[in-house]
Order: structure tokens, then C-alpha cells, then sequence
């Protein structure tokens, strides 16, 4: 009663959503909402000094300019191939072109620990490809960004492919007929089109990679200042019993990941804006 | 799918001199489309297909005696066990939770509805070691409940609640954000059609409405499932990893690569590569009918 009372704009002959809603909030209160909060509130408990010294010492330092660095590389890099696996797939017809597709999800679906170790096997000094690659790539920060870029793999090609493919002919024939060439046509026809869905893909790419642990530990060797990625370092603290410290680190990858989400939903927003919907 | 370019008679698909040359202008030349297609296809042999065939081939590379000894040694039971366990507990409570949430939010205009979808999705943007760490905050020995629960003999962290929590925060969005766009977009006509005639709640969500989203549903288990048995991060936090007790077999992989036994995790991992393989052919055969569903939708709510 007191949901459809206070909150309802508009009445409704359909029942029950007292109890819909009062389920899922619920829910949302108890499984997301209150244990997120304890993180905040313990952290709240902190001095100032305190906070600071456990978020900002040199090893914690080194561990956010790997996991922002290589996450950003790793994005970057996925926008670029991803773009063209995005147009091959939506444009071409090659043979197996339905089972490229269809594999294109594997991250999502891989348990990152598989993929973490079957990339470490991968690269390895004698591994099936590290054997052709001059310098390490296992156990160092190019091993992280190998792992980051397997598992952002999937989100650029999957928001840019809606776009693509309703991307009308007709804009690209006036393009041809006004004596555009056809890279004119894609660098000011249909680039521009694409960009707010190539910055989501990126961004979704980056803030998947920001928390990523399974598939990177195995790869990355894990060393101090070198190769320890920043959620590594908040299960280092926790097996120490340091709680706060750990949960001070958290609380910044938290507020992180929130302005990314925030960032994300911007740009959602104006993809639906520049499709016209 | 035909586009509206295709209608025409001078639409890139039909033959003849005046539209090849229309054809040509919207195309890349071939080398273009060639060279496109081997870089693309380079790249995903690269950071796709070939990390997916070493997991099958490590796991073989000792015979068929190591791999099977590896699958069904007593710890490695044990942990498929309780991975089977937390996703047969989580994935029917993020149902439960999806149906409620989508059937306020896409059948009924209330205020706060869009704060209410920015939180239902917030789990997909925290690390999963983070998703782990609330949970011991809360009710880990140094946590809010952790006096009382030791007092009342109760175990969370470490134990297996803890591990279904942790999956059941991570896997939290996935039903409900498959089914809240395709209700959204089906309306509420049929609904409020079946409540005119007569129906009430229970039959009008039994008949209208479950029926009408039940491949959005299997398609949002699928995903939830996957994600449900694959979890890592979360997980190894919660777990304190007591072998043959509160081992998954994410965390069984890790401990058998740890312990040098390459060949033995590579064969628990296949079978997780081959839930995998299995998850993205479903989700293949049922996407198509989501997205079929949604365009007919669509089309009745223009």
C-alpha cells in the first residue's frame, strides 16, 4: 500500500506492485546495498592521515598506475581491433563468419581463472606463442595488459554492432553521389555515427579491466611495484588481518568505478541520442 | 533483416549495370575487405580461439588416464559439487529477484525508477574482490554480525553461505536486466486485457506474462548460470579455501596450478571451457528469439 500511495504516477489496474517492489528493494537492500555501505562505513571510521597512509603508499601507488595504465592500454586496444571486428563481421560474408560471431562472447562466458591460466601456458617462455615473442610476457606488466585485453575483448564489438547494422545504406549512397571516396565517407559519414558507441565500448572495456583479478594473477607474476595489480593488493591486506587498509583501497576503486558508471550511462545516453531514438 | 535500401529498385542487392556501380561506391574495394578480415580474424585467433585450444590440449597432453584421474579425484568432486550447489541456489534467487524487479519497473510509472535501475546494475561495476570484501566486512569474525554469529555457532565466511552470497551479489543483474527491456517494450495491454476479463494477479502473470518472456528468461539464466559457476575473485575471498570443503572448482584450478599440476588443472578447467562452449551455443540459439521478440514488440508499441 504505501509504495502505490506515494510513489505511483500514474494508477494502475494491474496488481501486485506493493509486493513486487517491496521484494526487490528488499533484496537489493540486503544482497547490494548494506554490504556496500559497510565498506564506506568502515572506512569512515579513519582519520584522515590514516586513510591517506594506507591508500597512497608507494606500493599501493605502483599498483594503481598498473592497473589504470594497463586497463587503459587494454581498452584502447580493444577499440581499435574491435572496430574492425565489429565492421567484418556486420559488412563481409566470410565462410564461418556465424561461429566467429558466436565465439566473440567467450570472455564473457570463460571463468577468468581458465582463461588466466591458459594464457599464462600461452606465453610462457616455451609456451605456443611466447616461444616466438623476443621479450617476457608472462610474469611482467605485459602479461597484465594480455589478460585485460582478453577480457574487455567482447564489449566494444557488442555496442558498436546495433549501431552498425542500423546504420541506413542511404546516408552512404548521398555521401558516394556528393563525390565522397569511400574513406571520406567513413572518416565523416559513418565515424561520427559510431563514436558515442566506440567511447561506451571503450569505457565499458576500461571499468571491466579495473577490477579484473582471476584471469590477470596468474599472468602477472604478481611482484611488488611491478607487476601487482590494485585488487591483488586488497587480498594481500586482507590475508594480513589488515581490514581497514584493505578496505580503504577498495572505497578508491570504488569511487572509481562509480564515475566510470556514471561516465557509461552519460554516454549511453547520447548513443541513443546521435541513433535518433 | 531488409532495410529499407533494399526496397528500392536501385538498392546495392539487385544486379544489373546502374547498381553495381551504386554498389561499388557504398563497398570497399577487395583488398580492403580482405585485408580487414585477416586482421580482424588475426586478432580474435590471438586473444580467442588459440587461449580456448590450449586449455583442451594441456588438459589432454598427459592422456586420457591423468585427465580423468584429475576430474574425479575426491577434491575435484567435491569442489564441482559445491560449484553446482551455489549456482543451484543463486540462479533461482536472482530469478525470483529479476521477475519482481522487472514486473515493478516495466509495467508500472513510479518515481525513482531510474535510480532504481542504476543500482540493480552497480554489481557489474564492482571488482570482484571488492564483492568479496563487503561480505566479510559484514559478516566476517571482525565484522557487524561476526560476535553473533559466533556466539550462535554459525558460520558465513569461510564457509559456504559465504560463497553463495558472494555469487549470488556477482551473478545479481543478469535476469533482471534481460527482462526489464523486452516487458518494457511488450507493454501492458495483454495484462490489462487478461485483469479486465477477469484474471487475477497470479493468473495473469502465469499466463500473459511468463509466457511471453520465457526465452528473455532462459536467456537471462544461461548468462547467470555461466557467470554463477565461473566466479573467482568473490569467491576466493569468502572461501579461505579449506580443500574438499569450501573449494569451487574456479579456486581448485588455482590451488592444483599452484602445486605445479598443470595437467590436472588444465583438465578441471576444460570442463569449465566446455560450460563455457555450451553457455555461448545456447545463448546463440536464444538470442535469436530475443531480439525476435523484441523487434515484434517493438513494432506493436510504435
Amino acid at each position: 500500500m504505501l509504495f502505490s500511495r506515494t510513489l505511483l504516477r500514474r494508477h494502475s489496474v494491474l496488481p501486485g506492485f506493493d509486493l513486487a517492489l517491496g521484494f526487490t528493494l528488499l533484496y537489493l537492500g540486503f544482497i547490494v546495498l548494506i554490504p556496500l555501505s559497510a565498506a564506506f562505513l568502515k572506512t569512515a571510521t579513519m582519520s584522515w592521515p590514516a586513510f591517506w597512509d594506507a591508500v597512497a603508499t608507494p606500493r599501493v601507488l605502483a599498483s594503481y598506475r598498473l592497473t589504470f595504465g594497463a586497463s587503459f592500454a587494454a581498452a584502447l586496444v580493444n577499440a581499435f581491433f574491435g572496430l574492425i571486428v565489429c565492421w567484418v563481421l556486420v559488412r563481409y560474408d566470410f565462410p564461418g563468419k556465424r561461429i566467429v560471431d558466436a565465439l566473440v562472447d567467450l570472455p564473457f562466458a570463460l571463468p577468468t581463472a581458465v582463461a588466466g591460466i591458459a594464457l599464462t601456458a600461452l606465453y610462457a617462455k616455451n609456451g605456443w606463442l611466447g616461444q616466438f615473442i623476443p621479450f617476457k610476457v608472462s610474469f611482467t606488466p605485459v602479461g597484465v595488459f594480455v589478460a585485460l585485453t582478453f577480457i574487455g575483448l567482447p564489449f566494444v564489438v557488442r555496442t558498436l554492432q546495433p549501431v552498425l547494422e542500423d546504420l541506413h545504406k542511404e546516408i552512404e549512397e548521398a555521401a558516394a553521389t556528393l563525390g565522397a571516396s569511400r574513406w571520406q565517407t567513413f572518416s565523416r559519414v559513418i565515424f561520427p555515427i559510431l563514436t558515442p558507441a566506440l567511447l561506451t565500448g571503450f569505457a565499458l572495456a576500461f571499468a571491466r579491466a579495473l577490477g579484473e583479478y582471476g584471469s590477470v594473477i596468474f599472468i602477472a607474476g604478481n611482484m611488488p611495484m611491478i607487476s601487482e595489480i590494485t585488487p591483488l593488493l586488497i587480498i594481500t591486506k586482507l590475508e594480513q588481518y589488515d581490514y581497514t587498509g584493505a578496505t580503504a583501497i577498495a572505497v578508491v576503486m570504488l569511487v572509481a568505478a562509480f564515475v566510470l558508471l556514471l561516465a557509461i550511462n552519460a554516454l549511453q545516453a547520447w548513443t541513443r541520442k546521435r541513433q535518433g531514438r | 533483416m531488409s532495410t529499407p535500401a533494399e526496397a528500392l529498385p536501385l538498392g546495392p542487392a539487385r544486379a544489373g549495370v546502374a547498381p553495381r556501380r551504386i554498389a561499388t561506391a557504398t563497398t570497399e574495394p577487395t583488398w580492403v575487405k580482405w585485408t580487414l578480415i585477416a586482421v580482424a580474424l588475426g586478432f580474435l585467433t590471438l586473444f580467442l580461439f588459440v587461449p580456448l585450444a590450449v586449455v583442451f590440449v594441456e588438459a589432454l597432453k598427459k592422456g586420457w588416464g591423468v585427465y580423468l584421474a584429475a576430474i574425479t579425484e575426491a577434491d575435484a568432486l567435491s569442489a564441482i559439487k559445491l560449484t553446482l550447489i551455489a549456482a543451484a541456489i543463486s540462479v533461482p534467487l536472482n530469478v525470483v529477484f529479476g521477475l519482481a524487479a522487472a514486473w515493478c519497473i516495466a509495467k508500472f510509472e513510479f518515481r525513482g525508477k531510474n535510480l532504481l535501475l542504476t543500482l540493480i546494475d552497480l554489481p557489474f561495476s564492482v571488482s570482484p574482490v571488492i564483492s568479496g570484501l563487503i561480505y566479510v566486512l559484514v559478516f566476517g569474525l571482525q565484522g557487524w554480525f561476526g560476535e553473533w554469529l559466533r556466539d550462535h555457532d554459525l558460520k558465513v565466511i569461510f564457509a559456504v553461505p559465504g560463497i553463495v552470497l558472494a555469487t549470488v551479489f556477482v551473478t545479481f543483474p543478469f535476469v533482471a536486466r534481460e527482462l526489464i527491456p523486452l516487458m518494457q517494450a511488450q507493454g501492458t495491454e495483454q495484462e490489462e486485457a487478461a485483469r479486465v476479463l477477469g484474471a487475477n494477479g497470479w493468473q495473469i502473470f502465469r499466463r500473459i506474462t511468463l509466457p511471453n518472456v520465457k526465452w528473455a528468461l532462459l536467456y537471462g539464466v544461461i548468462l547467470c548460470n555461466a557467470r554463477a559457476m565461473g566466479e573467482f575473485g568473490a569467491v576466493s575471498v569468502v572461501s579461505g579455501h579449506i580443500r574438499g570443503q569450501t573449494n569451487t572448482m574456479p579456486l581448485h584450478i588455482e590451488i592444483l596450478y599452484n602445486e605445479y599440476q598443470f595437467a590436472a588443472a588444465f583438465a578441471v578447467a576444460s570442463l569449465l571451457a566446455g560450460l563455457a562452449l555450451v553457455t555461448l551455443v545456447l545463448k546463440y540459439l536464444v538470442e535469436r528469439r530475443v531480439k525476435a521478440l523484441r523487434q515484434v514488440a517493438g513494432e506493436r508499441s510504435e
